[in-house]
């Protein structure tokens, strides 16, 4: 039951693009067609998951035992950037047909903000889903990471199927591009905000 | 002389990273719920800006080329946890309300934009003006966004309550008026300000 | 431009770079470990001097997991002050509050919360809603809001704030009252 309101409540209450407003930047400047953004949001997934993880472990197992948690922010985007070119490599020998796919997001993905707040707001925030307000284990922290992504690319792939149709239409010159985008991602946000409150 | 003052105006308008530029969107739109808080932001992010291209630009002939990036952003990343250290110090009621963006500073693209694009390239003293400027632009967007989103959304500009206790249209503090405001005020920029 | 690369000078700049950087961040961490300290001191102590009538000193205590702070002035015991947490609208929802010698409500104050601007966030500045809990019998009191036939007046459109915030000053009162028999049994 936790875990079915991890999932709902990172998914579409706390959706991570348009209630947190992390990743903006990816999701403005990838969301222009349905098939970029479907590759950009598999690649955010994997790694976002992948890293809070192994910053989990991080965090728990060296930074707090030898009383270091300052070093958190360096460590974690360390662990970040070396992780998204592991992830590159390896995905190269593996599989090049997911690698053609994912590969030109990978790099960009290291300076994506969603996957260093997803690992910070796991290891230092207090979550609540229905219970008592506490920090996550292992396991909710690997469902919560999971779920978030799913968010980011739910509210992706939406927003990249309105920016196609958008660019069909005849837009004023001073709208054209961000401004017209980023407007229509406020009504979007507007939608989201229904979901409000449904899970604490 | 005349270069660098005009490196430092150049990112008001012509290198706005807000406006024209479109970086670092996640802060802008995250901690611009009132005038003040986007003030602190974009101070913090001209510290960190102004600090890690002097640094960058100092350390970049002797960094080799492949390790570039994760050099500068374990430089980016240390002054980032500075002024998280010297906030929870001096400014914690502040430091709780911008809370996890303080941190995020590092993945702002446009610190390491601006290293990349102009510290690695240039002296230590041109660096430095361009993320003045750069910064103070920046700085300049977060608090006119700002400042717009708190009179619509609590009716007060900086704590000051023009509408005598009212409520403001409650929407344009939280995340959606946030899409609306910045996309209404790039148009406007786009209308007045920028040169085709 | 910058140097050409080789496995040597690369691992060696990494080194490097690291540690000048963790270096300078150790100094920094502790230059500012006795300011954060006292910033958070000073934070606990705002709160205790709004919650709780005047005081010479404090001490705190823990009980079943739950903080609270005696206060005494002139060897009496004037007041408890009990940090008590709930669930509200978007968040954990935490409240320092101050109970009188006498079993009345003193005052109540906000530590932290994650209400929405504007709505429940109004619990930290509402006069009114901030007003009632000064004085507040429970002997006379129901402790729910109107909505669900109790005395407290709810902040407008904000009922689940104000549900959780009546919800802490009642676990603070429970709280009040187990201190008060551990001491009779003393």
């Amino acid at each position: 039951m936790e875990y079915f309101l991890i999932i709902i409540s990172a998914i579409f209450v706390n959706n991570i693009v348009l209630a947190q407003f992390l990743g903006i930047c990816p999701f403005l400047g990838v969301s222009n067609k349905l098939s970029t953004a479907t590759g950009m949001s598999m690649a955010v997934c994997f790694v976002i998951t992948l890293a809070t993880l192994v910053t989990y472990l991080i965090n728990k197992y060296l930074l707090i035992p030898f009383n270091i948690t300052f070093l958190q922010t360096i460590a974690f985007i360390l662990v970040i950037a070396a992780l998204v070119q592991m992830v590159e490599i390896v995905l190269k020998k593996t599989s090049p047909s997911l690698y053609q796919a994912l590969g030109i997001f990978l790099p960009l993905i290291t300076t994506n903000c969603a996957v260093l707040g997803v690992a910070i707001d796991v290891v230092t925030k207090q979550f609540t889903f229905g219970g008592e307000a506490h920090f996550l284990n292992l396991g909710e922290a690997m469902v919560y990471a999971f779920a978030t992504s799913l968010g980011y690319g739910l509210a992706m792939v939406i927003f990249a199927g309105i920016r196609e149709h958008l660019a069909m239409n005849d837009v004023p010159k001073a709208f054209k591009g961000v401004p017209i985008a980023l407007i229509s991602v406020g009504i979007l946000a507007l939608a989201f905000m229904g979901f409000s409150g449904m899970v604490k | 002389m005349s270069n660098r003052f005009k490196l430092i105006t150049d990112g008001f308008v012509k290198n706005n990273p807000t406006f024209v530029l479109i970086l670092g969107m996640c802060p802008t739109l995250a901690t611009t719920t009132s005038a003040i808080n986007g003030l602190s932001m974009g101070l913090a992010t001209l510290f960190v800006l102004v600090l890690s291209n002097i640094v960058i630009s100092a350390i970049a002939p002797v960094v080799p080329d492949k390790v570039h990036i994760p050099a500068y952003i374990v430089v980016i990343a240390t002054f980032v946890t500075l002024v998280q250290l010297l906030m929870q110090a001096f400014t914690p009621a502040m430091y709780e309300t911008l809370g996890l963006f303080i941190p995020l500073i590092v993945v702002n693209c446009i610190i390491l934009g601006r290293a990349e694009a102009f510290a690695s390239k240039n002296g230590v003293l041109d660096s430095a003006c361009d993320g003045l400027g750069v910064g103070l632009g920046f700085t300049c967007s977060l608090t006119v966004l700002g400042a717009v989103r708190e009179m619509l959304g609590s009716g007060s500009i900086f704590g000051w309550n023009f509408l005598g206790g009212n409520d403001g249209m409650l929407a344009f503090v939280m995340a959606p008026g946030a899409f609306i405001c910045l996309g209404y005020l790039m148009v406007l920029f786009n209308k007045f300000l920028k040169k085709s | 431009m910058a140097v050409k690369s080789n496995l040597k000078n690369m691992a060696l700049c990494l080194t490097a770079v690291c540690l000048v950087c963790s270096a300078l961040l150790a100094g920094a961490y502790a230059l500012t470990k006795s300011p954060i300290e006292a910033a958070a001191k000073a934070k606990t102590e705002k709160s205790l001097s709004a919650v709780l009538p005047a005081f010479q000193s404090v001490e705190a205590t823990e009980l079943d997991g739950v903080r609270y702070y005696t206060a005494v002035k002139d060897g009496e015991t004037v007041g408890y002050a009990i940090e008590s947490g709930t669930i509200g609208f978007g968040g954990p929802l935490t409240l320092m509050v101050g109970v009188s010698a006498d079993g009345t409500v003193y005052n109540t104050s906000v530590l932290s919360h994650n209400e929405t601007p504007g709505l429940g966030a109004k619990c930290t500045s509402d006069k009114k809603f901030m007003a009632q809990w000064q004085g507040l019998d429970p002997a006379q009191k129901i402790l729910s809001v109107k909505k669900d036939g109790g005395d407290i007046d709810a902040i407008t459109a904000s009922t689940i704030t104000s549900r959780a915030y009546t919800r802490a000053v009642a676990g603070a009162l429970d709280v009040y009252k187990k201190i008060k028999e551990g001491e009779s049994h003393e």
